[in-house]
């Protein structure tokens, strides 16, 4: 499959602060990439780059073979990267199709006023969110803060996916959520994929990253400390790496022997 | 589709409580005041008061809802008054020269408020409470330097006074209730209708993410900012027009009237959530108190405590009215 995006050899630097060393990534296209790390492990910086909040202190990045610079998150999103966040970075108290047309409001003429057109908004936001199998949304006048986790997860992926987003960063997007949720938000993960999106998946729970990864990557200290794909590791060797050898099961020998 | 059409989605708009209030008020006032003040007479007085105040607070709830506040309306009142006055009355400057002036500055100051609010990441309120003691210096200085007084006075006639500080129908009513009913009807249209109201709410709801949605968040918050600070001295100067003087005190009331009509209108004070119409029904709300306590018994001393109980009500009651349309999942659904 087709790399649409990658990092080389970027570092990043807060002054200095070394955030980021090194970083080689490549992003397929229908093709899951799971950014795993600790807390503080640089997984959200490396979002931050891709999305064009901050920019790499060197090396480059590269999509569809030329380098690119993102200078503010609007250019990121004029090339197709769409940024999920963790609360899906919806408005609560705007209706479904308002916050789905957000910045991007259809409109019709009325006379001589140019107006923002409800019932279309509504209607294409509604279908947009029930095509990724969340059908119990079905009024697009229901405010965003009224939907559950996963449907606003739901919702927002809906909406990079109806503009045109080729790759799709989701941060943390089953951390807040229940067993069910989770579920729900992993399908439509799944669904995105199978459109030929690129998908980056940032988590630290080994469980969900393995449901729908295809390739993974785990960042220990701004580093990328392993790079391997679906079926190559196990669930203890990946918690291991990601605690940085740490190992998990010293510690459940060490409870079990002192019990 | 239809919701909005049922009793049950008509109390879930932001402007429900704003309107349950009104009737309340009505209702009291018609009670212990009899009918009089809704006879043309006492409808001239509270919509007076409601024109002046109310073409002030929609701006005030529009930066409220864009998650802002702009308390230095409190010194452009006066500033308004007092620039139409000391260069139309005391440098005797063409009427329309003095007005065109007057807007200017007040466009100005509101750049310079929406430019603070978004270079510095000092909250909306410190920068305006900066620029409301400025201005007030500012006027406060230049009239006494420039006019050896406190008090300015202003002659205007022909279609100036006509169109900005005369009476109308009958000669009780301010020519500025019509301004505040064409405006409030522009601002509804604008806020309500047009895609711009939407990214007003965004704004307010989550301002990282509607920058990164690719709403000019910047553009969007100096445009509200001059808006508030140029209705202001719009109002200022109609006064001084109306008045035939200008004083550099007074105005500070607009800032906490503004606030509690925004407030009583339904309008979120955190932000996102609010209606142009709930502010309207708001500030006639504040209107009738105010001067529905002269057609009763009552002391008016006692007005104060009626507005502050009000403010109490409608905020708990937005804040059940909010729950209600956040938790309104479509029972049809329910399995």
């Amino acid at each position: 499959m087709s790399t649409i995006l990658s990092l080389q050899g970027v570092n990043k630097s807060f002054g200095p602060i070394d955030v980021l060393h090194d970083i080689n990534l490549d992003v397929k296209a229908g093709e899951v990439l799971c950014l795993l790390g600790d807390n503080g492990a640089g997984k959200s910086t490396v979002i931050r780059l891709l999305s064009g909040v901050h920019q790499p202190t060197s090396g480059q990045m590269v999509m569809d073979g030329k380098p690119v610079t993102f200078r503010n998150p609007r250019e990121a999103a004029d090339h197709g990267i769409a940024t999920v966040h963790q609360f899906g970075g919806t408005f609560p108290l705007m209706s479904i199709g308002r916050s789905f047309f957000v910045g991007r409001e259809p409109t019709r003429w009325v006379g001589p006023f140019r107006i923002y057109d409800r019932r279309k908004a509504n209607e294409i936001a509604v279908k947009a969110v029930q095509n990724f199998g969340i059908t119990r949304i079905d009024d697009g006048d229901r405010l965003v803060g009224g939907l559950s986790g996963g449907e606003r997860q739901a919702l927002a992926i809906a909406r990079a996916v109806h503009f045109g987003a080729r790759v799709l960063i989701l941060d943390e997007p089953t951390a807040a959520l229940g067993v069910k949720q989770a579920t729900h938000v992993l399908r439509i993960v799944n669904e995105a994929k199978k459109r030929g999106l690129a998908v980056i998946f940032i988590t630290h729970q080994v469980m969900h990253a393995m449901a729908v990864g295809d390739h993974f990557a785990v960042l220990i200290r701004g580093a990328v400390a392993a790079d391997f794909h679906k079926g190559e590791k196990t669930r203890e060797e990946i918690t291991d790496l990601m605690a940085g050898g740490a190992s998990m099961s010293a510690l459940e020998a060490e409870i079990a022997a002192s019990a | 589709m239809n919701r909005n059409s049922t009793l049950g989605g008509l109390l879930r708009r932001p402007e429900a409580g704003a309107f349950l209030g009104l009737v309340a008020v009505l209702g009291f006032f018609a009670i212990f005041g009899g009918v009089t003040f809704l006879l043309p007479g006492g409808m001239a007085s509270w919509m007076n008061v409601a024109a002046n105040l109310g073409l002030i607070a929609i701006p005030v709830g529009l930066l409220m809802i864009a998650g802002e506040l702009d308390i230095s309306v409190g010194a452009m009142v006066p500033f308004g008054a007092m620039t139409v006055a000391v260069l139309s009355g005391h440098y005797g400057l063409p009427i329309w020269a003095g007005i065109a002036v007057t807007m200017t500055f007040g466009v100005m100051i509101g750049l310079i408020n929406g430019y603070m609010v978004i270079k510095s990441a000092v909250p909306s309120l410190i920068v305006t409470l900066g620029t409301l003691f400025a201005v007030q210096g500012v006027v406060l200085g230049l009239t006494v330097l420039i006019t050896k007084s406190t008090s300015v006075a202003l002659t205007v006639t022909g279609p100036a006074k006509a169109i900005f500080g005369d009476f109308v129908m009958g000669g009780q009513v301010q020519v500025m209730v019509l301004w505040w009913l064409a405006v409030t009807a522009g601002y509804i249209l604008f806020v309500h209708f047009s895609r711009y109201g939407n990214w007003i709410f965004a704004m307010g709801g989550d301002k990282v993410s509607a920058r990164n949605a690719g709403i000019p968040t910047e553009r969007m918050t100096m445009l509200l900012f001059v808006l508030s600070s140029t209705s202001a001295a719009f109002v200022g100067m109609c006064q001084a027009i109306l008045y035939n003087s200008a004083q550099v005190a007074g105005g500070q009331s607009f800032i906490f009237n503004a606030i509690i009509s925004v407030v009583v209108g339904g309008v979120l004070l955190t932000g996102g959530f609010g209606s142009v119409v709930g502010i309207f029904f708001g500030t006639i709300t504040f209107a009738i108190v105010t001067q529905g306590i002269y057609y009763t018994d009552f002391d008016r001393n006692w007005s104060s405590l009626i507005i502050g109980v009000l403010l109490l009500c409608a905020v708990l009651m937005n804040n059940t009215f909010r729950k209600m349309a956040l938790a309104s999942a479509p029972k049809k659904v329910a399995k």
